[in-house]
């Protein structure tokens, strides 16, 4: 990593270089994102690497805060759009940094794209919302899975059996309509996944396709990092390839 | 009564704020000040920058237990004014009142900037809060807002001193030259936001009626409280 953030200066970074590798995976709810996390987590592991996972909203400093502030919806946009970016610094700074200081691969389930994106759809600008994220590491490598908007509806329906408040942007009275505020909302974060494609350089993955379809994808886009030698193991490899599309087993996953 | 709008946020209120280090004399001045708008029939609207019931939690939690960064005490602090701001400054500003602030956005450019971080970044978190009408700074020695702490027996509180930044192991020590820091950056935007610098080592009542001639021409025109409520 030569510029390492988006252009803040993070205070606190180690002037040693982060030796491990950031590896992003970006999808709206119903994207195939956790599972393929999952299987991208077992199989660099099998590899030999190190890696720790993280999300969003799963650091201890504020978690709580944003779980109650979302029972109450009593917060402005703005207020909310904050409370996130704290959130993720925390993560950053007490988590990935460390991880990637002690050169383990960091494999984040979703990133700043995400929040930006959620913050534009409730009327933050987008250059406030890079300005504001500008602070974050640049990923190694993001793969967006990209599915269409029905997809995600059927697999949403088919995951909770019904359509999630927040991921259905009901907060933004766009419809009272639940299933028309879903489409609403899902197109307006499409909308700004498409810019940011571009600005940060995404890997589009197609996420209209089984799970082992999109995780063989996303292993080639992968297996680069970490130099040619690993990327032929793992593409040589018949009964470690047999053993990934099942899925990653309990006890390998830990 | 026609609504003057102020020049600078475009909100029929006046937005008056309060900046200086702790201990400069602000508070007491921004009370006085709120005490004399409201016998002339202003509408009145004062308002501190503690922390809102929303993140004062997870501040002292961070605090605690040593967890805040620049970088997430900058944040959540942001987040806190932005709650406090939409709730507290925004609705009587836009209703017309005067709003008297003890601290603004100034003070986390200050505070952060001497934590470190960006300050353009830190400019631009904190975008949505309008330029204020006036802006207040309470110009003060550091050693003698020290002095004035000790006399009062206040207990000098970790962050305050920024024994956060490792910059001395004695609390007062460490006060002093963070103060210092804080004291360099508020020079700074002395001249680059186009503050008002009041000496505040002089006498209270000296102070108070500076601040008042000071008002006046912005407080021209201005409707008092029975004008809002009566004339359309």
């Amino acid at each position: 990593m030569t510029l390492r953030t988006y252009g803040t200066r993070l205070p606190g970074l180690p002037d040693e270089p982060l030796t491990g590798k950031l590896i992003v995976i970006e999808g709206a709810d119903g994207s195939g994102r956790t599972t393929e996390v999952a299987l991208l987590k077992s199989w660099l592991e099998v590899e030999g690497h190190a890696v720790v996972d993280t999300g969003l909203r799963r650091s201890t400093l504020v978690s709580a805060e944003i779980d109650r502030a979302k029972q109450g919806h009593t917060l402005a946009a703005s207020t909310m759009a904050l409370l996130y970016a704290a959130d993720f610094a925390d993560q950053l700074e007490n988590k990935m940094v460390p991880a990637l200081s002690a050169g383990a691969t960091v494999l984040a389930d979703r990133y700043v794209y995400t929040l930006m994106a959620r913050a534009i759809a409730r009327g933050a600008s987008r250059e406030y919302a890079r300005e504001m994220y500008s602070f974050a590491l640049r990923p190694d490598l993001v793969i967006f899975l990209d599915a269409r908007t029905e997809i995600l509806l059927h697999r949403s329906i088919g995951k909770y059996g019904s359509l999630d408040y927040w991921e259905s942007g009901m907060d933004l009275s766009l419809s009272r309509d639940l299933f028309e505020s879903f489409f609403l909302y899902q197109e307006r974060l499409s909308r700004e996944f498409e810019w940011m494609a571009e600005e940060y350089g995404f890997h589009r993955v197609d996420a209209n396709r089984f799970p082992e379809q999109v995780h063989h994808d996303v292993q080639k886009l992968v297996a680069p990092l970490y130099g040619p030698a690993a990327s032929t193991a793992a593409s040589r490899s018949p009964k470690l390839r047999r053993r990934l599309s099942r899925g990653p087993r309990k006890a390998a996953s830990g | 009564m026609a609504e003057t709008p102020s020049p600078a946020h475009g909100f029929p209120g006046r937005l008056l704020v309060f900046e200086g280090l702790d201990g400069s004399g602000k508070s007491t001045q921004a009370a006085l000040l709120g005490k004399w708008l409201g016998s002339r029939d202003y509408r009145v609207f004062h308002t501190e920058w503690n922390s809102s019931e929303l993140v004062s939690g997870v501040i002292r939690r961070g605090k605690k237990k040593g967890l805040l960064t620049p970088t997430t005490f900058s944040l959540l602090h942001a987040t806190d004014f932005a709650d406090r701001f939409e709730r507290t400054i925004l609705p009587p500003l836009r209703a017309g009142y005067v709003v008297v602030c003890d601290r603004y956005v100034f003070t986390a450019f200050v505070r952060d900037a001497a934590r470190g971080c960006d300050p353009k970044w830190v400019r631009t978190i904190y975008s949505f809060a309008p330029r204020p009408d006036r802006v207040f700074y309470f110009r003060v020695p550091v050693q003698v807002t020290l002095k004035r702490k000790l006399a009062s027996r206040l207990k000098i509180n970790y962050y305050e001193a920024g024994m956060d930044l490792g910059l001395s192991d004695d609390v007062q020590e460490s006060y002093v030259r963070f103060q210092s820091r804080i004291r360099a950056e508020y020079e700074n935007l002395a001249e680059s936001d186009e503050f008002t610098v009041i000496d505040s080592t002089r006498p209270v009542e000296a102070i108070q009626a500076e601040l008042r001639a000071n008002l006046k021409p912005l407080l021209e025109n201005f409707p008092t409280g029975a004008r809002l409520l009566h004339d359309t």
